[in-house]
């Protein structure tokens, strides 16, 4: 009993610990904001030195793995993110977005000799297209059936890939150019705009970037009158509509938007890897982003960022397990969500929503008695 | 007529929820629809805010056809909602809720804020807490307060005392014949008939799909077979003696 006590007494003062950063946080002025977003900033771009490295990752190359899975997962998560966390739709297909970047990487690539900056922009345009594609028909779908749906389109995605013998079939697409670099400008030994075969950190550091640009997107989205839409649409669409917010155009949009990040960190992943094939989508791909996002802290950037590097680097720390690295990783997330239901770092509002019973993810996964079930009852009733 | 609903059938599926009703409201007008669940009340407002898709029929409001128009679209038009349940963004605060009302308004929204915090001066004293964690009788305040922010021309208020306690119950009604009094329609559903008829002009009552009645409220009132059905015969008239 006195240890359960002592316990739960620890976590309280964690508790509140965090909610004290938090009030701190929300009423600090622009300045320090700013400071501690550059600091982080400068963080992340010295992460890849031996010295964090050789704890971080003792088993394999630490700037490699900052890339993938680590840097990929994240912006993935902060794509899907948008989808799940803010507007509140379950995707699971998510990997399909970031299939579609990087095979337009590597067609663009070869076949027509694109430049790097070129197909980002023609990928980040093709996957958005592909979430318009996909959202319009089935974004009249709600909670559990937009789920399968979305499932099934990162299947289709990854099959008509395998199939279709023009990009590659099964083998893939093999010899996808670099991006364009720019020699001699060197830091601490390091050419950070020469994008070889042998030093991953330059596009980690080309990551780094793309992830900045993609967050302050995102974060301006969260705080406009989009943003406040989709918190609307996710806590209950019927009474969003009746506001006045076009709902199924701000899902639409949160798709569009959520497919072009994914998009655009396909582009940046090829434009590394040298060659792709359509086993690097699995479901599985999409269904790990989505424990990332949920496990983060669904809806709130930094908390998605934490559960998206946990997901990716947890494995790799552990590999000296072996084969058991998944079962305990299994098992971390089921310790993870029976302990932290809402999350590592949940947003406030999406603690209020779990309160309210909702599960804090809008209609997804447990969408109460809809018009047909009470249509149903109605029809009993007669 | 402000609305004006014409022969309206609803279909969930293959099941039909409303075999034709026809209503009308006129300006400044309480009307109440008032029948047992699975009568077509909800599914009734729900269609004339533009939530569910008639199969036949036609809905006028302000002299326009409405019939196709999407829902967010009608809020403009000028219809407001408080959805069935209550329907609060259980992550917003109080004030947040009310501002969501009024998404499709721009400029200074201060004086429309403080008009319903005169109306309601218990959310004024929860300004900043989270829809989510309010009791029943606050989040039906929070939702009518919230569609009043739209400036509506016509109110549809879904189940206000539904799950309310009694003193709460009397306390919403009063303060919806002030909204009456202060210029706006209302078009209520309620299955607390005795007090939705003792509010209303007019009055509605729907049994499973279908208007078979409808008359001026004081009227039903004393209507035997409404009594009867609706009212809870002998236990009603002891009620509205208390009253």
């Amino acid at each position: 009993m006195s240890t359960n006590t002592t316990i739960s007494h620890r976590r309280n003062a964690v508790g509140a610990f965090i909610e004290n950063v938090r009030d701190r946080w929300a009423t600090a002025p622009g300045w320090q904001r700013w400071t501690v977003y550059i600091l982080l900033f400068v963080i992340a771009l010295l992460l890849p030195s031996d010295s964090i490295g050789q704890f971080m990752s003792p088993y394999s190359d630490w700037a490699s793995v900052l890339f993938f899975p680590i840097g990929t997962y994240v912006v993935l998560a902060i794509g899907l993110n948008v989808v799940v966390g803010q507007a509140g739709l379950l995707d699971l297909g998510y990997v399909a977005f970031f299939a579609i970047g990087g095979y337009t990487m590597a067609m663009f690539g070869t076949k027509l000799g694109l430049n790097f900056w070129e197909i980002l922009i023609v990928g980040v345009l093709l996957s958005a297209v592909s979430g318009v594609v996909l959202g319009g028909p089935t974004l009249r779908l709600r909670g559990d059936y937009l789920a399968i749906v979305t499932l099934g389109f990162g299947e289709i995605v990854r099959q008509t890939a395998e199939n279709t013998d023009s990009i590659g079939g099964p083998r893939g697409i093999a010899g996808i150019p670099h991006p364009p670099s720019i020699d001699g400008v060197q830091i601490f030994g390091v050419d950070i705009f020469h994008y070889g075969v042998l030093d991953p950190r330059p596009y980690y550091y080309l990551l780094v970037v793309v992830a900045t640009a993609i967050i302050i997107f995102v974060k301006r989205w969260e705080k406009s009158r989009v943003g406040r839409a989709w918190a609307a649409i996710r806590e209950d669409e019927d009474a969003a509509e009746v506001m006045g917010v076009p709902t199924f155009k701000f899902k639409l949009l949160a798709f569009a938007i959520g497919a072009s990040i994914g998009g655009a960190m396909g582009v940046v992943w090829a434009g590394k890897t040298i060659s792709i094939n359509p086993n690097d989508f699995l479901f599985m791909l999409s269904a790990t982003i989505l424990a990332a996002v949920v496990l983060g802290g669904s809806g709130n950037i930094p908390g998605v960022i934490l559960g998206a590097f946990l997901v990716a680097w947890l494995p790799e720390r552990f590999r000296g397990l072996s084969e058991y690295r998944i079962l305990v990783f299994g098992a971390a997330l089921v310790a993870l969500m029976i302990f932290r239901p809402e999350g590592l770092l949940p947003s406030r509002r999406r603690k209020a929503e779990l309160a309210e019973g909702t599960g804090g993810m809008g209609s997804m996964g447990a969408e109460v008695p809809g018009p047909e079930t009470q249509a149903a009852a109605e029809g009993a009733a007669k | 007529m402000l609305l004006e609903v014409k022969d309206m059938r609803v279909h969930y599926g293959k099941i039909e929820a409303i075999k034709g009703i026809s209503l009308e409201v006129a300006e400044g007008e309480i009307v109440t629809l008032i029948g047992a669940n699975g009568a077509g009340k909800t599914t009734t407002l729900k269609t004339i805010s533009g939530l569910r898709a008639l199969t036949s029929g036609t809905v006028t409001f302000d002299g326009k056809d409405i019939t196709k128009m999407p829902g967010h679209k009608r809020v403009l038009a000028g219809i407001g909602q408080s959805p069935e349940g209550r329907g609060v963004f259980p992550g917003m605060t109080v004030t947040e809720n009310l501002l969501m009302g009024a998404y499709t308004r721009s400029g200074d929204l201060t004086k429309d804020l403080d008009e319903v915090f005169e109306l309601f001066p218990r959310l004024a004293e929860r300004r900043t807490q989270a829809g989510g964690t309010m009791s029943g009788g606050e989040q039906q305040m929070v939702a009518i307060g919230r569609a009043l922010m739209s400036k509506p021309k016509v109110l549809l208020l879904d189940e206000p005392s539904m799950g309310l306690a009694p003193m709460l119950v009397a306390q919403i009604f009063s303060i919806i014949k002030e909204i009456n009094d202060r210029g706006t329609t209302v078009l209520l559903v309620e299955q607390n008939a005795q007090q939705a008829l003792q509010l209303a002009h007019r009055a509605y009552v729907l049994e499973t799909g279908k208007v078979v009645k409808s008359a001026p409220a004081a009227e039903l009132l004393d209507d035997p077979q409404v009594r009867a059905a609706y009212l809870g015969g002998e236990f009603g008239q002891a009620e509205s003696g208390r009253s």
